[in-house]
Parts: C-alpha cells; sequence; structure tokens
C-alpha cells in the first residue's frame, strides 16, 4: 500500500515539472509553430541559475524568481536576434533550436562543470509530513502545489486577460487573428519569454529531486515531447493532463519495469500519434 | 581520423536521401547505427558467428526494422514525423541502455574483431582505411545511382509538391516508404563500419545527441545534394577531433557554425561555395 502511494506522489511531483516544461513547449508550438528543441536546455540552465544562487547564500525564492527572469531574458534575445529572422521557415527555426540547444548545454558544461550537483530543497519543506504512518517528503508535496499554482496562473492569463485572448485567438486561427489586428510579432516575443522562463522555473522547482546535471536537458527533451503529443499541441488543458499521466507512466515504470521503463513511456505517444496525431485535447495536427 | 570522417559520411549520405531529397527530417537516426552495430557484435561475440554471417544479417535485420519503423513514421509529415523519429530513436536507445541482460547496459559490448576479407587483417590502420574508402565509394555510387534515376527524381517530386504528385498518380507514400527503408539499409553499412572502426558498441552512439549531429553534418554541409553531407561530415569529424584539441569547447563552436548557417546559408555549405563561383564568375546562364 505504502508503496503505491509513495510512487503516486512521486509521479505528481513529476508531473508537475512536466507540466512547467509541457505547457511552455506546447504554447510556443501552438503560436509560432516552432518545436523549441532547446526547451530542455533551458529547463537545464535554470536549474544551474538557480543552483549559482543558492550557492551564493540566497534563499530559494529568490532562486526561483532568478531563473525565471534570466531564461526569460535569454529567450526573449534567441527570439528576436535568431528566430525572427528564419520567420516563416518553420524547419530553420527548429534546426536552430536545435543548433541553440547545443551552445547552451555546452556552455553549461564550461560554467558548471561535468559533475551531477545536487540541489537542497529550502529548509521549511525539508524532511516529511506524517500522514496515517506514512512519511510524505514535503518537497514533492510542495511541487505539486506550487505547479497547479502555476497551471492556474496561466489558465488565468489565456481566459481571463487580454493577452491570453489575443494569444488563443492566434493559436486557433493564426491569420485571422492577424487580419483583425492582433499584434502577432510582439506576441511571439511575449510567448516564447513566457515559455522559456516557465522551462527555467521548472528547471529549479525540480532540482531538488532531479538535481542538475550535463544531459538533464537531453533527459528532459524528449520527455515533454510526449507529453505534449499527448496531451495535444496549443492546448494547456492537454498539456496539465498530459504531464500528470506521464508523470505516473514514468514513475510506476521504472518502479515496476526497469528495464522497459523508456519504452513504456513513448508507447503512448506512438499510439497516438497513429490513432489520433492531434492529440487528446489538442488543437492542431502538428 | 579519414576513417571516421568517411564512416561518418556513409551515415550523413544517407540521412541525406530523407532529409534532403524526400524532405523528410528525421532525429531518430543514430538508432539505425545501433541497430546494425549491435545486432552485429552481439551475434559475434555472444554467439560467435562468422563476419559475413552477422554482417549480412545485422544489415538485412536493421533494413527490416527500417522499414518497420517507417509504416508507423510515413503516417505523420513535418514536426509530427521529426518526433516520431525522435521517439524511435529514444526507444532504441532506452532498450540498449537498460536491457542489460542483452547489449551489457551502459558498459556496452566490446572485444569486436575486424574481419578479413580475403585474407587482408583489417586491424592495421591503412587496411582499414582503405577497405572504408572503398565502401564508401561504394555507397556514394549507390546513392548517385539512386538518385540520378527516374525514381531519384520523383523522390524530389514528393518533397516539393507531395500533392501535384498525388495527383499525377505517384504513390507518395510509397515513395517515401522506399526512401526511409533505403536509408535504413545504407545507415545500415554504417554502423557495420563504425562496429569495426571502434570495435566497441554502447548507448552512447544511439543518443538523441548523436542523431542531432548527423543532421547537423546533412544540413550544414547541404541537404540535397551529393557533396553536401560528405562536406558536413568531414566539417563535424574535423571540430569534433581536431578543434577540440585546441578549444575546450568545440560543441559551442559547432552549435554556433550550425546556427550561423540556418540563418545566413540555408543551403548549407556547398550552396555557400555555389553563391561564392557566381559572384567571383559571374553568373553562367
Amino acid at each position: 500500500m505504502s508503496f503505491w502511494l509513495i510512487q503516486s506522489l512521486n509521479s505528481l511531483a513529476l508531473g508537475g515539472v512536466l507540466f512547467t516544461l509541457a505547457a511552455g513547449f506546447s504554447l510556443i508550438f501552438g503560436l509560432m509553430r516552432i518545436a523549441n528543441l532547446s526547451h530542455g536546455a533551458y529547463f537545464m540552465l535554470g536549474a544551474y541559475v538557480g543552483l549559482s544562487v543558492i550557492e551564493a547564500g540566497h534563499s530559494f525564492f529568490l532562486a526561483i524568481l532568478a531563473a525565471a527572469v534570466a531564461i526569460g531574458l535569454l529567450g526573449c534575445v534567441v527570439e528576436r536576434m535568431i528566430l525572427r529572422r528564419l520567420a516563416g521557415d518553420s524547419l530553420s527555426q527548429v534546426l536552430a533550436t536545435l543548433g541553440i540547444a547545443f551552445v547552451i548545454a555546452d556552455c553549461s558544461l564550461w560554467f558548471w562543470g561535468g559533475d551531477p550537483r545536487p540541489v537542497a530543497a529550502p529548509s521549511f519543506l525539508a524532511g516529511g509530513f506524517q500522514i496515517l504512518g506514512q512519511t510524505f517528503p514535503r518537497y514533492r508535496i510542495a511541487l505539486v502545489i506550487f505547479s497547479i499554482f502555476v497551471a492556474l496562473g496561466l489558465w488565468l492569463l489565456l481566459e481571463k486577460t487580454k493577452l491570453g485572448v489575443m494569444i488563443r485567438a492566434s493559436v486557433d486561427d493564426r491569420q485571422m487573428a492577424q487580419g483583425i489586428g492582433v499584434p502577432a510579432t510582439k506576441l511571439f516575443s511575449i510567448v516564447f519569454c513566457l515559455g522559456a522562463a516557465l522551462a527555467g522555473v521548472g528547471g529549479i522547482a525540480a532540482a531538488p529531486i532531479l538535481s542538475v546535471y550535463p544531459g538533464l536537458d537531453a533527459d528532459m527533451l524528449p520527455i515533454a515531447l510526449v507529453v505534449v503529443i499527448l496531451g495535444g499541441l496549443g492546448s494547456l488543458l492537454g498539456a496539465f493532463i498530459g504531464s500528470f499521466f506521464i508523470g505516473f507512466i514514468y514513475s510506476f515504470g521504472q518502479a515496476l519495469f526497469p528495464d522497459l521503463a523508456y519504452i513504456i513511456l513513448f508507447l503512448p505517444m506512438l499510439i497516438i500519434l497513429a490513432v489520433r496525431p492531434r492529440g487528446l485535447f489538442g488543437k492542431i495536427t502538428a | 581520423m579519414a576513417s571516421q570522417v568517411l564512416i561518418a559520411a556513409i551515415f550523413a549520405m544517407s540521412l541525406n536521401l530523407l532529409v534532403g531529397y524526400a524532405g523528410l527530417t528525421s532525429l531518430g537516426h543514430a538508432g539505425y547505427l545501433g541497430l546494425a552495430a549491435y545486432i552485429s557484435s552481439w551475434l559475434t561475440v555472444k554467439l560467435g558467428w562468422s563476419h559475413a554471417s552477422t554482417a549480412a544479417i545485422a544489415i538485412v535485420g536493421t533494413t527490416v526494422i527500417a522499414g518497420i519503423f517507417g509504416l508507423i513514421a510515413l503516417r505523420a509529415t513535418g514536426i509530427s514525423f521529426l518526433m516520431i523519429t525522435l521517439a524511435f530513436g529514444q526507444i532504441l536507445w532506452g532498450l540498449a541502455y537498460r536491457w542489460a541482460t542483452v547489449t551489457g547496459g551502459d558498459n556496452g559490448i566490446s572485444g569486436i574483431s575486424r574481419p578479413s576479407p580475403f585474407g587482408i587483417d583489417l586491424g592495421e590502420a591503412n587496411y582499414f582505411y582503405y577497405f572504408s574508402l572503398l565502401v564508401f565509394i561504394l555507397v556514394w555510387i549507390a546513392i548517385a545511382i539512386f538518385v540520378r534515376s527516374p525514381f531519384g527524381a520523383t523522390i524530389r517530386g514528393t518533397k516539393d509538391q507531395p500533392r501535384r504528385m498525388s495527383a499525377l498518380g505517384f504513390n507518395v507514400w510509397l515513395i517515401r516508404w522506399i526512401t526511409f527503408t533505403a536509408c535504413g539499409f545504407f545507415s545500415a553499412i554504417g554502423g557495420m563500419m563504425y562496429v569495426y572502426y571502434h570495435q566497441f558498441i554502447s548507448p552512447h552512439s544511439l543518443s538523441l545527441a548523436n542523431s542531432a549531429e548527423m543532421l547537423l553534418m546533412v544540413i550544414a554541409g547541404g541537404a540535397g545534394t551529393l557533396l553536401g553531407p560528405v562536406i558536413g561530415a568531414a566539417l563535424v569529424m574535423l571540430l569534433k577531433n581536431v578543434a577540440s584539441q585546441y578549444v575546450d569547447h568545440w560543441v559551442t563552436l559547432l552549435g554556433l557554425v550550425f546556427i550561423f548557417i540556418v540563418m545566413f546559408i540555408p543551403g548549407g555549405i556547398v550552396a555557400g561555395f555555389e553563391r561564392i563561383k557566381i559572384l567571383l564568375l559571374g553568373s553562367k546562364s
């Protein structure tokens, strides 16, 4: 019984982390039709930036803020300097993001070295809760709650603000939206920065459970892709449900069938792609 | 090192068939390298079969599996295709990594010997180089014939105008599937050469990073040309082996070069040369 409870909590925590990754990726793809292959790199870089902030003696909260700002800014620069110049050529944009991923990964190796770096959870979240005689790590519970807040925040942004309306309109029908005057270029920058910042925040938030190491980007990107394809590109709800679904599959798969865990992860994605390429809640066929 | 370039070029040329001529960008290519390499090395090391038979089985096996992958992957195009191929590559990588009882997990399979065709021991570096050169030339000729044939023209047609091709009565899906499988076939050959050169195979060779590197070679050199992937392979290998001795962070350099090429010379280095040639000599109509 306790095995199932612990694994379920792990699944939820992982799902929460995946959501921060997948939501950004899905939004970027939904709006700009760019498969941002550097998304995993933003995640990793956010974790490294947060790590440095913590090692400089500051609070975890500041680390999250720093990660969000730093990666958001990086995303802004990348979008303006590189992606905007390749507007209209989807393949080139994807390839450019691939190149960026290489650069970020190598520079991270340069600055932070090749050893895996563990990150301690903030002191008020260390340790565990005792519920019904079972100890649950506090940090993972906090992660789940955090991701729910992020999801709520994003939902509010998309549903209740003017910016959100413009984003949703552009995802649904970009040409019509531009026709009625939605400023596409500005929107692209905002969404890309937001997506990148989210990934960065996800990285540092996940660091106490995943730690930071070179190759984290290549580990997280395929999983994020699976989530996004499963949930449906361009859909926040899809990213949310997909993240937790994959979180469960991955955690239980790792625990029950370690040899085949990776295959179990990709199987749902392949099935969905073959049967319903739109994904569960997708608005666009990729 | 020259052998490495030739082997990398074989992979790049086969990926080019898919990317440059059929217009289908794939990120799971290293998987075929791994398939061929693991099949042959496992058969040679664990069962002690001869090189000729293991090579044949590995190549045929990889091609068949490529064909099966193609059946699934080709239900999509564009980004979906990219993601499916990425998934396949990752699945193969995951298998290599986790199925430790068969693949040796992270340790890989080592101690693979090189074949001795006609009694010439390929353990000698020089002999191996000539062998790779020979295989490379054969693959080049095969691909050149493939591409310049009427079938090659239809492949390019499906890239440029799939709907029109379909309307003209061509079976676009079949054309793409044949190209996909052919790509697998040539990669299998490359995989055999790879495992003979390194005499070792590990999951790292199947990684996403490796697939991305192959894609880099094709795009940087010039997709859709015969010479492009070879130049691209040379460039990447040069950076990897030579620049890495002077510059610790050659990967950053590679990434930057790649971004530069994608932004300013989308046709790759080959296209760049064409432009310089036109600039210097004036265009000929």
